[in-house]
């Protein structure tokens, strides 16, 4: 059974590879067309906005062509890398001058390496099946075009994020996803919860921004730079506490776009959004942004050891956080997402673990792209049969109704809880083992935490596809999807069986991401077959204590006599709560205080004084009697006092 | 050296509109109306001609000057001239001012005023609001700034809402307050200038050569600020903004909030910085604190509100601290985003308000809680409104987007403290702008709501070219910022600054100019930065 | 030559004008008061001139009597407006113009 070590582990020594990546190589061939990957899309989405209803009929088919577009540039592109040496493999295009004030210069660049590329074609790829899947699915929704619209968007901000050469332009992706992220979310804005949760994600982002705003701020009087050239390549001449707080910073806003601990509330609600956009956004691509963010600006936490430590305390309590909630949900969707938290988790783990992880946090990443973007179709293809039900006490038995999302439901179920040989096994393992390198405590957090996602994850399945039919509304017929979007989940199934595979085979993947990202590996403090064999005893062990107790009856009200963590589970682990009560209670009240202060003593303060000058002069007009002779006096007595005080100044 | 009186036709030209429109009968509406967009296109046109007559790598302080000898006694001249400063100011007031026409067509048919009168006001303000930014000569500028009170008093007080009196007496009491502090200052200066140069003279160019005791100074640039902190407006002199905003029809709140109260920033930035550069100095930290008290109260405030217009005018108030914040950071990064950022702010806050007329003139009502649910009725208009809404947000993409950042880096190199704190302004925009968006444009169909018809296709030229301007700024903001540049560092020159140097070159020796003072010098290893 | 006997009577006499504007009710009165006043200070101009030997007091007197002539026409003017409308010359009476 040692699969992945026959396979990746090509050697127990410990050997390290430097990356080796040059941020300051003209494009040139093939690569100076990449500013096509973004101008499909950009285009697809601002001619959609533009043109109207117009373009109703048959605007979803130019959104997918859109996509595919860019998806075949893509693959042009990766051919034109493969072929070319490893040294011509980091291209940078420079496009326009963007900014520029006196030091402060940044241009709209693009910069296409070996990690850009796997992000580029896992976002087009999984996009383009998920525009398609989206045509069938949205079929019936009058706004189908604007969906798409906003799709296409979502697409070229991404690949914006991915393919920036500085921090600057990169946040300007950032933002774009945020705003696509906003606008579906919130895309039946006539559900008063749905332009919420929209809200929530978009400020809950913000927050996270700051973190982007003060690191780009920091680089910017460290090094004197934003680009990637100028701040990476200069990272050992930064002290070591610039580095720190720039790696924290970058940190937090990791955390914003990637729901981690602690600003992970928006991504539970965030699934209002039509289910493609769960797929795509809030599964596959763009809350993976933080850990290509920290991938990417891996010479940051390598020179700033706290702050990696801080990446995997993150990732560790977030993997955990994630999958408790998972365990406790309901609604197929929120169990979904729970999970996708506790696997970016993972990710973030690997993250921070430094060169022994970087690649397999893109390795993980790319592998949960393909299987969690299946099971969210097919969640999605559940819910078009079932009358948009969420709840999986509802469900039950669907195996024999719906035979495809069954099948391909499953591939994506064994992937995620990483049974060989499906794609988790492969990608999920190294983690682990990584996180044995580096110590105890995030082994074992790694390895628990890969036992509950078997648990949530089979507690899942079972509920859905097993067990007796719990549909209670009269008029559902659970019925098989349309093949648009059938087709779509089998490729994505497909992938969720062979990814693994086919990047592990060879060590593809690390030979692939080494020279931007280094390579080193280091010994277990365990025996790594020990971790192996242990780590899949505690998965069978997950699985089969959930499969023995949902396969009985599930009731169809939720049980309230629990215990005390599944009702904290169920609320989030009181995310909203604390949010609630320590920012929402205490700034409505700073609000309602200062409009207050603002009418009463700031405004007042001034009204007083005109109120003052009004009373004053109302007791002085009383002099204007109206009789000449008085005003004659008055003027005698300013006379006389005039003249008395001209004479006795002279005097 | 005048050159062809290009600035002065700017001045003309709406200057006849308006006589025309007074002389026209109080019947003939839509003539007016119509007379005064064809006046507003015919500036823009020689407001276009202008600015590409404006040469950004020229090393003039001022271009395309005209000045004519005025009252030759006191040393008065009616002179203008263009900086990179003020091309930004006079460009926004060009392609504004069609708009707002366009866009307010009916907002003034059942005020008490008549219809040519309200258009001959509006044109009014523009030629006066031209003649602040274009002057040159302290005396003109002081003029002028006093005489934009008036045409806007009266837009006020006779074509506004229900509180139009209280708002109008507001506004003027505040600004005159200001004015007068103003002309103190411009007459002690012109004093000074007599006894130091021998003869009196308002000329900017030879007054920034005066040397000023430090305490006559610091006095003078008191008198200075407050009238242009008044003008900002800034916390706490803020309060006649949201009145006269709330309260003022939504077209001249455009010119207003967009424009007229960028003489604030514009005269600290022309004015007060070049002519007093030890006593900004020294005020700097302080004026600083209150930019972020304004920054983070203006948003709050706006969370507050209940009405769309004081909700905009709030959120002004914060924007003009990051402005205020930038130009004091004495930074060029700070400079050029707080001028690029006065044009922004201009162009969203100027969509934001057409918008919320537009609001305004189909429910009736400027409360929020009378809206809801319009996306569904009308998606183009809350489809604008969003986008506004964003480029109020500063999203990337959006031209305000450049200028907020570089405000925030460019006092984050001089003060780090205030540019962290000033960060948690970008949460609080994303949380007002997005709150009133919900809460007017999503959910179910408000009752009031039903029958709101789309944009129109007047009111899409109306915000169409904002928003355009808007994005388009923000992906290719170089050519403004270039234009802007050269006069942002012959600001930094009379006072006397230079950029911090990035920490990892502190050991590298550059060259700097000897006769540079360096004073807000950053403590290199402060935590931050230095080598190690 | 002094002056001393110029300045008391001018002094007496403006004291008589002002003395008559305080106390008088008769809108005529009270105008040539006013009247009587400006004399005073003419005859104060004249007599000052003289002592010092040049035209600029005079030149004053000129001019402060046709300013006084100016003023009287239209005071006289206002008196009888007055006058007809209130049947009155009193100044006591038109005393709308107060708070």
């Amino acid at each position: 059974m040692n699969l992945t070590s026959s396979l990746i582990a090509s050697g127990q020594e410990s050997e390290a590879v430097e990356a080796s990546v040059n941020y300051a190589m003209q494009a040139s061939g093939a690569f100076t067309w990449m500013w096509l990957l973004i101008a499909f899309p950009l285009f697809g989405a601002a001619f959609l906005l533009l043109a109207g209803r117009r373009t109703d009929k048959w605007g979803h088919w130019l959104g997918v062509a859109m996509s595919l577009a860019s998806f075949a540039t893509a693959v042009v592109m990766f051919f034109a890398m493969i072929a070319s040496p490893d040294a011509d493999r980091s291209q940078t295009l420079h496009l326009w001058d963007w900014i520029a004030v006196g030091r402060f210069e940044v241009p709209i660049a693009l910069h296409l390496d070996q990690l850009s590329m796997t992000f580029v074609l896992l976002i087009t790829g999984v996009g383009s099946l998920i525009h398609i899947y989206a045509v069938g699915y949205m079929a019936e929704d009058p706004a189908r075009r604007r969906f798409f619209a906003y799709l296409n968007l979502f697409v070229a901000a991404m690949l914006l994020l991915v393919l920036a050469d500085s921090y600057l332009v990169l946040y300007f992706g950032w933002e774009g996803v945020g705003l696509a992220s906003y606008l579906l979310i919130s895309f039946f804005q006539y559900k008063p919860s749905a332009a919420v949760a929209g809200k929530k994600a978009f400020v809950v982002n913000r927050v996270g921004d700051i973190g982007m705003s003060i690191a780009i701020m920091l680089m910017f009087v460290t090094f004197g730079s934003v680009t990637f050239e100028g701040v990476l390549g200069n990272v050992g001449m930064a002290s070591e506490t610039a580095n720190t707080w720039i790696g924290l910073m970058l940190l937090l806003a990791a955390c914003g776009k990637s729901a981690q601990f602690p600003l992970q509330s928006w991504l539970l609600d965030a699934m209002e959004g039509p289910t493609p956009v769960s797929a795509l956004i809030h599964a596959a691509t763009m809350v993976t942004a933080g850990v290509y963010l920290i991938v990417r600006s891996g010479p940051i936490f390598e020179a700033a050891p706290t702050a990696a430590t801080a990446v995997i305390v993150i990732g560790a309590i977030t993997l955990m956080f994630g999958a408790i909630i998972g365990c406790a949900k309901d609604d197929i969707k929120k169990v979904l997402a729970g999970s996708t938290m506790s696997q970016i988790g993972y990710m973030m783990l690997a993250a921070g673990l430094g060169p022994i992880g970087y690649v397999f946090a893109i390795f993980h990443l790319v592998a949960h792209g393909c299987f969690k973007a299946n099971m969210f179709l097919g969640a999605g293809s559940i819910m078009h049969g079932m009358n948009d039900q969420v709840d999986m006490r509802r469900f039950g038995a669907l195996r024999f109704v719906m035979v495809g999302t069954f099948i391909t439901f499953s591939a994506g179920w064994l992937a995620i809880m990483g049974i060989p040989p499906f794609a988790g096994f492969f990608s999920k393992d190294k983690i682990i083992e990584a996180a044995f390198m580096h110590g105890w405590i995030p082994g074992l957090v790694a390895a628990i935490g890969a036992g509950i996602t078997a648990f949530y994850m089979t507690r899942l399945w079972t509920m859905t596809f097993t067990g007796k039919a719990r549909w209670t509304e009269d008029n559902q017929h659970p019925h098989e999807s349309p093949k648009i979007m059938l087709i779509p989940i089998a490729i994505l199934a497909f992938l969720s069986v062979s990814i693994g595979f086919i990047l592990a085979y060879g060590d593809a993947i690390i030979n692939w991401l080494t020279p931007v990202t280094g390579y080193a590996e280091q010994e277990t403090v365990l025996n790594h077959y020990i971790i192996e064999y242990g780590t899949l005893a505690m998965v069978i062990a997950g699985a089969v204590i959930a499969y023995l107790q949902y396969r009985r009856d599930v009731p169809i009200t939720p049980p309230q006599h629990v215990s005390a963590l599944t009702t904290a589970a169920r609320r989030d682990l009181y995310g909203d709560a604390f949010n609630e009560a320590v920012f929402m209670r205490p700034g409505q009240w700073l609000t309602r205080s200062l409009v207050f202060l603002d009418s009463r003593v700031v405004d007042g303060a001034v009204n007083g004084v005109a109120a003052l000058a009004g009373g004053l002069s109302g007791r002085l007009r009383r002099l204007q009697t109206g009789y000449v002779r008085s005003y004659g006096l008055w003027m005698l007595i300013g006379a006389v006092v005039l003249l008395g005080f001209l004479i006795l100044v002279r005097v | 050296m005048n050159s062809f009186p290009w600035l002065t036709l700017l001045i003309v030209i709406p200057i006849i509109g308006a006589i025309v429109l007074a002389a026209m009968p109080r019947e003939s509406v839509t003539q007016a109306k119509k007379v005064a967009l064809a006046v507003s296109l015919i500036t823009l046109i020689v407001t276009i001609v202008t600015l590409f007559q404006f040469d950004s790598d020229s090393d003039q302080a001022f271009q395309l000057v005209n000045s004519y000898s005025w009252i030759p006694a006191l040393g008065v001249k009616f002179s203008l001239g263009l900086s990179g400063i003020s091309i930004v100011m006079v460009g926004l007031i060009g392609v504004l001012m069609p708009l707002v026409i366009l866009g307010g067509w009916n907002e003034a048919d059942d005020a008490i005023g008549s219809v040519k009168g309200y258009y001959s006001l509006m044109l009014t303000l523009q030629a006066l609001l031209f003649g602040v930014f274009m002057a040159t000569d302290r005396f003109l500028f002081y003029i002028f700034f006093e005489a934009v009170l008036i045409p806007m008093y009266f837009i006020i007080g006779r074509y506004g809402g229900p509180q139009r009196q209280y708002a109008a007496v507001k506004f003027l009491l505040y600004s005159l307050v200001g004015g007068l502090l103003m002309l103190v200052a411009v007459i002690a200066l012109y004093v000074q200038g007599a006894s130091q140069l021998g003869e009196g003279t308002f000329d900017l160019s030879a007054l920034s050569t005066l040397q000023l005791d430090s305490g006559i100074q610091k006095w003078i640039f008191l008198g200075f600020f407050i009238a242009f902190a008044i003008k900002a407006p800034m916390w706490p002199v803020h309060t006649w903004l949201p009145d006269a905003a709330g309260q003022t029809t939504p077209g001249s709140a455009v010119l207003m909030v967009g424009v007229m109260d960028k003489i604030g920033t514009f005269g600290m930035l022309a004015l007060c910085l070049p002519l007093f550069p030890e006593a900004a100095q020294f005020f700097a930290p302080f004026i600083v604190v209150l930019a972020l008290i304004s920054i983070i109260y203006g948003a709050i405030m706006a969370l507050g509100q209940r009405d769309i217009m004081r909700l905009i005018a709030y959120t002004s108030v914060s924007h003009f601290g990051f402005i205020v914040m930038g130009i004091f950071a004495m930074t060029s990064q700070g400079m050029s985003g707080a001028t690029f950022y006065m044009l922004n702010h201009g162009l969203s806050t100027g969509a934001l308000f057409l918008i919320a007329g537009f609001l305004i003139s189909r429910r009736g009502s400027s409360l929020i809680e009378s809206f809801g649910g319009v996306h569904k009725v009308a998606p183009i208009l809350a489809g604008t409104f969003l986008l506004a809404g964003l480029s109020s947000l500063s999203l990337p993409g959006m031209s305000s987007f450049v200028s907020e950042f570089l405000v925030l880096v460019g006092t984050f190199e001089t003060y780090q403290w205030a540019a962290i704190i000033a960060t948690v302004g970008i949460v609080l925009s994303a949380l007002y702008i997005l709150w009133l968006y919900q809460r007017t444009m999503t959910g179910p169909v408000a009752p009031g709501c039903e029958n709101f018809t789309d944009l129109n296709t007047r009111e899409k030229w109306s915000v169409g070219p904002i928003i355009a301007l808007i994005i388009f700024f923000g992906f290719f903001a170089a050519p403004v910022l270039n234009a802007i540049n050269p006069s942002v560092d012959r600001v930094m020159q009379q006072v006397g600054v230079v950029d911090p140097q990035p920490a990892i070159s502190d050991n590298v020796t550059i060259p700097v100019d000897e006769n540079a003072v360096v004073p807000l010098e950053r403590e290199a290893n402060d935590g931050e930065g230095g080598q190690s | 030559m002094t002056p001393e006997y110029y300045i008391i009577l001018s002094a007496i006499l403006f004291t008589l004008g002002a003395l008559g504007f305080l106390v008088r009710r008769n809108a005529i009165i009270v105008f040539m008061c006013v009247e009587l006043m400006l004399n005073a200070s003419n005859l104060a101009f004249v007599g000052f001139a003289n002592q010092w030997g040049n035209l600029d007091g005079q030149t004053i007197a000129f001019y402060v009597m046709v300013v006084a002539a100016a003023e009287v026409v239209v005071g006289l003017a206002i008196i009888l407006m007055i006058y007809r409308t209130r049947r009155s010359a009193s100044v006591d009476e038109p005393n709308l113009l107060k708070f």
